[in-house]
């Protein structure tokens, strides 16, 4: 049965594949032409394919409330996103410009503090902030970076524009899916790679070992990077293991790791301990050292911070870096990005009101079906409220929490998500998405080409978060022959 | 850059989890059919193996009222039996999972692959017939896996530790079942004249059956079942084959002094000029010192390796001697089962 894509209706949300008359956009034309030609029969069947491959290959995700099962087979759709090299290459630029400031202003923020003191930020939002680290006041990561691995949302409004949503500079996660979306959409699509216009991801795995090498305070041939996972229970630990496995590291846990009388870190083996240079670590802020955060944490190292402050380690990302990817700092970003490049944003913010702001505050709590509230430090999509899709009592526990604190919450005009074809039992549905393309910042900086595509699975959603019932997609930069 | 301790214990211990899936398997499936060959008013039962794996006070707690296919489920499906084949099983899935970064991906694919195998099928209803698929589908899988190890992983510290585990755990396994074999006959003179099915069986459940005779050319009896799965050099499932094994590993791993040493004395107490003259009862309490003896060899194999000193001079630890034997069986709980604080 060949597909009738007359059929499938984004209806008036922008969608990745078609435009508004229902033709194939240009960078999707050929992906297109080859589904038509498939069937939906034989693209059902290369799905199970895929679904068959996840299971055997043992790529998962850990949802935390699931008692004895704790991983599950990560989400997928066969059906490739596309985009146009010529708006990515925008898209990129964006990216890396956007990376720049956020590390000039996050070290800005613990050495003079000039942009507050020139009044482009307020003092207050920094003080109030709970990613704000005072124990890393004066501290100096290598090159002034702080967020070497950054994840940011970009989403794409009704009208074609993509906005950035949000920044993640503390520990982001999803980049193994990325790889793994296309090592499985290539083997189940083989033909569609033999033109090969597609733009390669399979180098992550060196960019991110030359980045954080590049990192190590010791100036040696094989510096030793370790990644450190909080262990198997952790939503992401596949993406721990699998990243270590690419890069040819050690994974290690906190107990592997122990600091030495001279500040210096090292790594239990089998030989003795043994000297770490760079620690790409996975295990939150306030975990990371016992002696300076929580207590009780057995995931960290005691004195960690200490090896990190003397510079004798390199934390990727550093300690603190996440008082950049508050929420409320998001608001500002467009001047942070004018105060220290002296440049127009070139990828625009989804405008933000800050409910701190009284007159914001009354205004959105007045009218809560008409906006998504998010509080400022969560992330996975726990905690926010999508005003159309929110029964009373929400609208009611948002409003009483948001009233409580203030800081903690911001709002945004609800978004009209861009679409993609999505094969869901058996049939062909528009479903909205957005993309998550990861930005490495060490000596050098650098963006994958493309990045993460994750789906809302269920029709209308916009909750696109693995935990909530999220899929992905490979996502395809496509070159356009002239 | 030296591997490191908690990655040698993962897969040290998957390799012992992957061997007791592969024997235990066989030895249920071996045993099941020994049972239907002998006479009703053998009255045999697997209360006899229950005992002797060292499950009796686990099993009864599980199982207040048993019936005929509780002792199988308790061996092969059960859960909350560690040593069960499903449970062997998902240790040595958590384990390999947990060292995905070390092992060649392709061991993960198949451990992962065999335990969700195995898994769906002893959650269906199983027959029989079906269950002896299962036995089957394990032991090649394991042997796949470590086939695959030794062809695919570097011949490293890393695949070492996985000889000295599977050694281990085979001298272990091989003597638990002679003293199956041992504990059953004793004092039960009706069963001698079942001597033989019983011996097979025994050479069976090792697979060395076949081995075994080319070796020695003719009928079975204890002395010689005995003799051979003790001291044969070149089977690969005999204690003293396994216990080369060992030493060649071993000797191949740094600091490895005080292992190599207690390796010694089992060696030496396998050489006790006495021991194939044991009757059944000696042979029960030969087999008691050498468990001891593994128990402590395994004690040193983690106080050295696995849980090294924590100063942060670079002196190797000093050696500790174990006087008593630890609980060698399973994995320390605190390196996999234990969730992490919320």
């Amino acid at each position: 049965m060949r597909i009738d894509w007359t059929q499938y209706n984004p209806a008036s949300f922008h969608d990745e594949l078609f435009d508004s008359s229902g033709h194939a956009r240009p960078a999707a034309e050929r992906l297109v032409s080859y589904l038509t030609s498939l069937g939906v029969h034989e693209l059902t069947e290369r799905q199970r394919d895929a679904d068959r491959a996840i299971a055997e290959m043992g790529i998962t995700f850990t949802v935390y409330t699931e008692g004895q099962n704790i991983d599950r087979a990560w989400p997928f759709d066969v059906i490739p996103r596309t985009i146009e090299a010529s708006e990515w290459l925008r898209i990129e630029r964006g990216l890396i410009q956007r990376l720049t400031a956020l590390n000039r202003f996050i070290d800005d923020l613990y050495h003079d503090r000039k942009i507050i003191a020139d009044g482009v930020v307020p003092e207050d939002l920094i003080a109030t902030s709970a990613n704000f680290l005072p124990a890393c006041v004066g501290a100096n990561p290598p090159y002034g970076v702080w967020a070497n691995i950054c994840g940011s949302d970009l989403v794409r409004d009704r009208d074609g524009t993509v906005y950035v949503l949000e920044d993640n500079l503390r520990v982001p996660s999803g980049v193994s899916y990325m790889l793994e979306n296309r090592a499985i959409t290539k083997q189940v699509f083989p033909e569609m790679f033999q033109h090969a216009s597609i733009l390669p991801v399979d180098d992550y795995a060196s960019r991110l070992f030359d980045m954080l090498a590049s990192l190590s305070p010791r100036k040696i041939d094989v510096p030793r990077v370790v990644v450190l996972t909080p262990g198997i229970y952790n939503s992401a630990y596949f993406e721990h293991s699998y990243l270590a496995q690419r890069m040819g590291v050690d994974l290690v846990e906190g107990s592997d790791l122990v600091v030495g009388d001279d500040e210096c870190v090292y790594v239990r083996t089998i030989r003795g301990l043994e000297r770490v240079d760079v620690i790409y670590r996975r295990v939150n802020d306030t975990f990371l050292d016992p002696e300076c955060f929580e207590k009780e944490s057995a995931l960290g190292v005691p004195g960690l911070m200490r090896a990190w402050r003397a510079q004798n380690v390199a934390l990727a990302n550093a300690p603190g870096a996440g008082v950049a990817d508050d929420k409320v700092v998001y608001a500002y970003v467009p001047q942070i990005i004018e105060y220290y490049l002296g440049e127009e944003a070139i990828l625009p913010n989804v405008p933000t009101l800050l409910l701190r702001d009284e007159e914001s505050r009354k205004r959105v709590l007045a009218d809560l079906s008409n906006w998504v509230v998010k509080p400022a430090n969560e992330s996975g999509g726990y905690g926010m409220l999508i005003g159309p899709r929110a029964t009373a009592e929400e609208k009611v526990a948002m409003a009483a929490a948001v009233e409580a604190n203030p800081r903690n919450y911001i709002a945004q005009p609800v978004l009209a998500l861009s679409t993609a074809p999505t094969l869901v039992q058996d049939e062909i549905e528009p479903r909205h998405l957005d993309l998550r393309p990861f930005i490495l910042q060490g000596q050098r900086i650098w963006v994958t080409p493309g990045g993460l595509t994750r789906v809302a699975l269920r029709r209308g959603s916009l909750v696109v978060n693995s935990s909530q019932g999220g899929g992905s997609k490979d996502t395809w930069i496509v070159a356009l022959e002239s | 850059m030296s591997l490191l301790s908690r990655v040698a214990e993962r897969i040290y211990w998957s390799a012992r989890y992957l061997e007791r899936a592969e024997t235990t398997s066989r030895l249920a499936q071996v045993y099941g059919n020994l049972l239907l060959d002998l006479p009703r008013q053998a009255r045999l039962g697997w209360d006899g193996l229950i005992e002797i794996t060292g499950g009796a006070t686990l099993y009864h707690e599980l199982y207040p009222n048993p019936t005929a296919d509780t002792p199988e489920r308790f061996f092969v499906a059960d859960r909350n039996n560690p040593s069960s084949v499903r449970a062997s099983l998902r240790l040595a899935r958590e384990s390999i999972r947990t060292t995905r970064d070390i092992v060649p991906s392709e061991a993960w694919r198949s451990v992962n692959e065999l335990y969700m195998y195995v898994s769906q099928e002893l959650d269906a209803d199983t027959s029989h017939r079906r269950r002896y698929g299962i036995h089957s589908r394990v032991v090649e899988g394991c042997q796949q896996i470590s086939g695959l190890l030794a062809e695919t992983m570097s011949h490293d510290a890393g695949y070492q530790f996985f000889r000295v585990g599977r050694s281990l755990e085979r001298t272990d396994m091989t003597t638990r079942i002679l003293d199956v074999a041992a504990a059953t006959l004793l004092g039960r003179e009706d069963l001698a004249r079942f001597d033989n099915s019983l011996w097979m069986a025994v050479l069976q459940s090792l697979s060395a059956y076949q081995m075994y005779r080319q070796k020695l050319r003719r009928g079975i009896s204890s002395h010689d079942v005995i003799r051979y799965l003790l001291k044969d050099e070149q089977f690969p499932r005999a204690v003293a084959f396994s216990l080369r094994e060992m030493g060649a590993a071993l000797a191949m791993l740094p600091r490895n002094g005080d292992a190599l040493s207690k390796l010694g004395d089992l060696r030496r107490l396998l050489a006790r000029p006495k021991v194939l003259e044991l009757d059944l009862a000696g042979l029960h309490q030969w087999i008691d010192d050498a468990q001891l003896a593994l128990g402590e060899l395994h004690a040193l194999i983690a106080a050295t390796w696995f849980r090294p000193s924590t100063s942060t001079t670079m002196d190797p630890p000093t050696s500790r001697t174990t006087k008593t034997a630890p609980a060698s069986q399973t994995q320390s709980q605190t390196q996999i089962e234990t969730p992490p604080p919320a």
